[in-house]
């Protein structure tokens, strides 16, 4: 049956459907097992929208005449696909962690890729047939498609504020069904029941299938997992956000007693506690206090109390304040005022209410003061001034030391954040930041580079006199002063470490036989570190040691990367011996991720292609460079700008959302422009236009955001967004327009290549993703978002030779 | 025939797999060689005669899953269920050379396991009493550890925080259970000149180990060792 027009609403139900499932696997295989692995297998699944576009060029002969039909069938298996791909991913017993002992891990990787990738690639389907079929009116389609992606970025976080990941997914399928039931009625196509049966369908699935029908099954490797083994440990709570699935843990019979690198010397037992875990790892404590001091104790003898042996009452405030255990590590020392800034309401809401007695008031009491927020953005608007800033050890010593945090971005340790919070400190005030011990030392020299930069960048002629670093057995302490350390402090130092059997790592006018007393290395691997950082050697020492312990920026936010490739294959090669404990592991799977992702497009994308008799309808080179450009330039600016507006708007998860949804909404309002001119609009004069245009704003926008962005730091939140959006609006109106106008020109002159353009754009979204992050590791987010520009006029000159 | 048949395939298999007795030693006596090549790689490190002939000895394929057994020679941890692990033998033969244990000493572990360690160590010293928290692995390993004859390993299911009262004090004490801080109990159930050993880092990837040494006068230091030969600075300085 022909089929009139095309399904914009499915088409954007679909699109959204697809974006939300995407952001949610990101969730649950989080929950699962461990970020980046999440990350890894949601690049690689995606890449079954390409291969979709492979799939319609070689079948589109077969499929001409049913394309209602098959449209049909691709939405509905997208639909069911969503809940049944990652239920039969579960089955698969991959562990991660057994990657680089057993073989045969990588096949049980490969599976579950393959398991992931089906109701992608239905999505990519319906969504490529569309596009195929009604290609000269790709505009408006596509605008529906970005437009549908946009609301359902958006809607999925919303979602995940209000019901738990699986119950995410049913909506999820339900939402499908009904875009199904939508498409029946758009395209006109088979009998009414059957417009019935998906609506009938879709309530069903919304309404009758309760949450925990889909279990979430987390790697038993993980820490919570490890926790519920032990006889008498049982969940007592549970919330669910965008920021993580936090889950609250109580063992009566055999306590949680967790004190991070407590000295050898101490005799205190911590009193009993409840562990808090955030997508499966921690755990965080919440410790009960009943208004006695004495039982608290034992938080003297960690490296982090060194602060409050040098200042007197200290106004302390607490960045990452968690579950509170800094809190009370400053109320123990008597703390003048303490403010505390959390990112997770969920988390503060647990010691503030659901947990409040057992806490003690902790955050209630008089003197705290707990803020709900980002605390680079708390910092950057506080008009306040600190004896102490407090960074806390927020992640986990497992997750930590298994090297898995080197691709997040983190704005907590870079240079220009060092040099905000010394900015914060009253004249004689102090930063002091905890870190766990790695061997061979890795963050904590890199932590002492950075605060070297920050205290030259601010004018300071000699940072050694304003630098303490102490280590125990399993944490360092680095204090930054706002002033020279005075010989009473370090007299004051010293004897804290003395008592507690914790090693002076650096102090100003250290000897060196003063290092490596109590807890013996190989080499005073910190003091020398330290020495070096400071002298005129610096930059040789960076070069030389094995780990990449260069000063994290804005510009380049990963502070987690230690990974260089000459260590790498040394540690490769001792992998027998262990060395792969040693390797930071998230740079070689961001490698991994990429290579796949290629060799995956090849196989999937280009290798049927070429072999086909297809390959005689396949469009020039041109074409070819066209949306491969396109692609790889879209991602590029989105991902770089993302980054860009996450310190402004001070909280990561509305800096994606925002920034995402402003981005693929007005791309889509460029779109149906693009789509809205004369059929002479399919020249390049458009996107030339387009281009010129996002470039002059891109290069425009890269000189004045951090000025600008610095002068409105203090605006509301509200005005902030409204300002983000202004400034993304006119930069995605332009580009959206280059795909539809690409699009609509090859359904005038090459309407069969149209899947084939489609799968080649699939395939540069992800890689684009995962290139943009690599790029900005090693050249920063500027230098990405230059790129994108260039890659852009690239494009302008390839669409003129198509 | 077809009796026959069937009688002759199975005598086939019989003796195509025997007990694995004879197969398992050569694997475990190349493994023994691998361990010792990997830790004297290390600058300062040494196997002992001692826990050498003990990792030659004790059948490591009889403290790993059926399933995995063939893999039991590799020098690599493998999985034992309830998210536990079985150590990599050279961690295992690094832990036990590290406390410097004896013929007569009375020895503590927590984090029984599997209970391979447990029996490297009770092929040297007098005794072991060994503590697991988690009920159904404590089973196991006790019933693993009798049925191979090891009647100096003491095993009970109980919280590992306050050590073994009534068997202390030790000569030496291993932690393999994870932990954010050592017990202070356990500190003080070692015996002076005592020492005790803990590997540190996430499943199968430890990170390095860490020695506690009790002094004579009750002082307590430790040791962060490395167990990989990588120095993290080249050139000169």
């Amino acid at each position: 049956m022909p089929v009139l027009r095309p399904p914009f609403i499915a088409i954007g139900l679909l699109s959204a459907c697809v974006l939300a499932y995407e952001v949610l696997l990101t969730r649950l295989f989080s929950i699962v097992l461990w970020h980046h692995f999440a990350y890894m297998i949601i690049s690689a699944a995606m890449l079954g929208y390409g291969a979709s576009g492979t799939a319609l060029t070689l079948l589109k002969e077969k499929i001409a005449p049913h394309v209602g039909a098959v449209y049909l069938i691709a939405a509905t298996g997208m639909a069911f696909l969503m809940p049944a791909a990652f239920l039969l991913a579960q089955q698969v017993p991959f562990n991660p962690l057994e990657l680089m002992w057993d073989k045969t891990q990588l096949a049980k990787l490969l599976a579950v890729y393959l398991l992931m990738m089906l109701p992608f690639f239905c999505g990519g389907l319906g969504i490529g047939l569309v596009m195929w079929h009604f290609g000269r009116e790709a505009g408006r389609i596509y605008a529906f498609d970005i437009l549908g992606a946009g609301v359902g970025s958006l809607g999925v976080i919303g979602m995940l504020f209000l019901v738990p990941p699986p119950k995410v997914l049913i909506i999820l399928t339900a939402a499908g069904l009904l875009a199904v039931a939508i498409a029946t009625i758009e395209l006109k196509t088979g009998p009414k029941w059957l417009t019935k049966a998906f609506f009938g369908l879709a309530l069903l699935v919304a309404v009758v299938l309760p949450a925990d029908w889909l279990q979430v099954h987390s790697s038993p490797y993980k820490d919570l997992s490890q926790t519920l083994n032990i006889g008498g440990a049982q969940v007592v709570e549970e919330r669910s956000s965008p920021l993580g699935q936090i889950t609250v843990a109580e063992n009566t019979r055999i306590p949680f007693r967790h004190a991070p690198g407590m000295s050898l010397n101490a005799t205190d037992e911590p009193p009993p506690q409840l562990g808090v875990f955030v997508d499966g790892d921690g755990p965080a404590v919440i410790t009960r206090f009943d208004g006695k001091l004495a039982p608290l104790a034992y938080l003297d003898q960690l490296t982090s109390a060194l602060p409050y042996h040098v200042l007197e009452r200290p106004n302390v405030l607490v960045l990452g304040a968690g579950t509170g255990s800094d809190v009370l590590q400053a109320l123990y020392h008597s703390a003048a005022s303490i403010d505390a800034v959390e990112l997770d309401r969920n988390v503060i809401d647990l010691v503030r209410q659901r947990f409040h007695d057992f806490a003690g008031d902790l955050y209630t009491r008089p003197g705290v003061h707990v803020h709900e927020g980002e605390a680079r953005g708390f910092v950057n608007t506080s008009h306040d001034r600190y004896d102490l800033i407090q960074v806390a050890l927020l992640d986990s010593f497992g997750v930590a030391s298994a090297g898995l945090y080197g691709l997040s971005e983190s704005y907590l340790y870079t240079v220009e954040a060092l040099q905000t919070y010394l900015s914060r400190l009253r004249p004689d005030g102090m930063l002091a930041i905890t870190r766990w011990l790695t061997l061979p030392p890795r963050d904590t020299l890199k932590l002492f580079a950075t605060a070297v930069a920050a205290l030259e960048r601010n004018g300071v002629s000699n940072p050694g006199a304003r630098l303490v670093m102490i280590r125990g057995w399993k944490t360092v302490t680095l204090l930054v002063k706002n002033s020279d350390f005075t010989a009473q402090e370090i007299v004051a130092i010293k004897e804290f470490s003395r008592t507690r059997s914790f090693d002076v790592a650096y102090y100003p006018g250290m000897r060196p036989d003063e290092a490596n007393r109590y807890n013996l290395l190989a080499q005073s691997y910190f003091y020398e570190g330290a020495v070096a950082l400071l002298g005129s050697q610096r930059q040789d020492f960076l070069d030389r040691y094995k780990f990449y312990i260069e000063p994290a920026t804005d510009d380049r936010p990963y502070f987690f990367r230690f990974f260089k490739w000459d260590a790498a294959a040394e540690l490769f090669a001792l992998r027998e011996q262990g060395g792969i404990a040693l390797l930071d592991w998230s740079y070689p799977l961001l490698v991994a991720t990429l290579v796949q992702a290629f060799a995956a497009s090849i196989l999937l994308i280009l290798a049927p292609l070429a072999v086909s008799r297809c390959r005689r309808m396949l469009p020039s080179a041109w074409a070819v460079l066209y949306f491969l450009s396109i692609g790889l330039a879209f991602m590029f600016m989105e991902i770089a700008f993302i980054q860009k507006f996450v310190l402004f708007l001070a909280h990561p998860l509305y800096a994606v959302a925002v920034v995402l949804c402003a981005f693929l909404i007005f791309a889509a309002a460029g779109s149906w422009l693009a789509g809205r001119g004369r059929r002479g609009a399919t020249n390049s004069r458009n996107v030339t236009l387009a281009v010129m245009v996002l470039g002059a704003l891109a290069l425009l926008y890269l000189a004045i955001l951090p000025s600008l962005f610095q002068a409105l730091i203090h605006l509301p939140d509200a005005a902030k967004i409204a300002i983000s959006v202004g400034l993304i609006a006119p930069l995605a109106v332009c580009m959206g327009v280059p795909f539809p106008t690409g699009m609509m020109r090859l359904a005038c002159t090459a309407q069969d290549a149209i899947p084939w353009a489609w799968a080649i754009n699939g395939f540069a979204s992800v890689v684009g993703a995962v290139l943009a992050t690599l790029l900005a590791i090693h050249l920063g987010f500027a230098a990405v978002i230059l790129l994108a520009v260039l890659i852009y006029g690239l494009a302008c000159i390839a669409l003129r030779n198509l | 025939m077809k009796r026959y048949f069937i009688i002759s395939i199975f005598l086939y298999f019989c003796c195509a797999f025997p007990s694995h007795g004879g197969e398992f030693d050569a694997k475990r006596h190349k493994m023994v060689e691998e361990v010792l090549i990997d830790v004297v790689a290390n600058e300062g490190l040494t196997l002992s005669p001692s826990v050498m002939a003990a990792m030659e000895k004790v059948e490591r394929h009889r403290f790993v899953p059926g399933w995995l057994a063939a893999f039991a020679y590799l020098n690599r941890p493998l999985p034992i269920g309830y998210g536990q692990t079985i150590s990599q033998p050279a961690i295992v033969a690094l832990m036990t050379d590290l406390l410097k244990v004896k013929a007569g000493d009375n020895v503590l572990e927590i984090g029984t396991g599997s209970g391979y360690q447990a029996a490297v160590l009770a092929e040297i010293v007098k005794s072991v009493y060994s503590i697991e928290i988690i009920e159904p692995l404590e089973k196991q390993a006790a019933e693993r550890l009798k049925s191979l004859g090891y009647r100096n390993v003491k095993v009970k299911v109980s919280d590992g925080y306050y050590g073994w009262p009534e068997a202390a004090p030790f000569d030496a004490i291993v932690v393999t259970a994870a932990a954010s801080h050592v017990p202070p109990p356990l500190i003080k159930q070692l015996k002076s000149g005592g020492r005790m050993v803990i590997p540190l880092g996430a499943h199968f990837m430890t990170q390095y180990l860490m020695l506690v040494e009790k002094h004579a006068d009750g002082s307590v230091t430790s040791r962060q060792i490395v167990p990989v030969g990588f120095v993290p600075l080249t050139g000169g300085h």
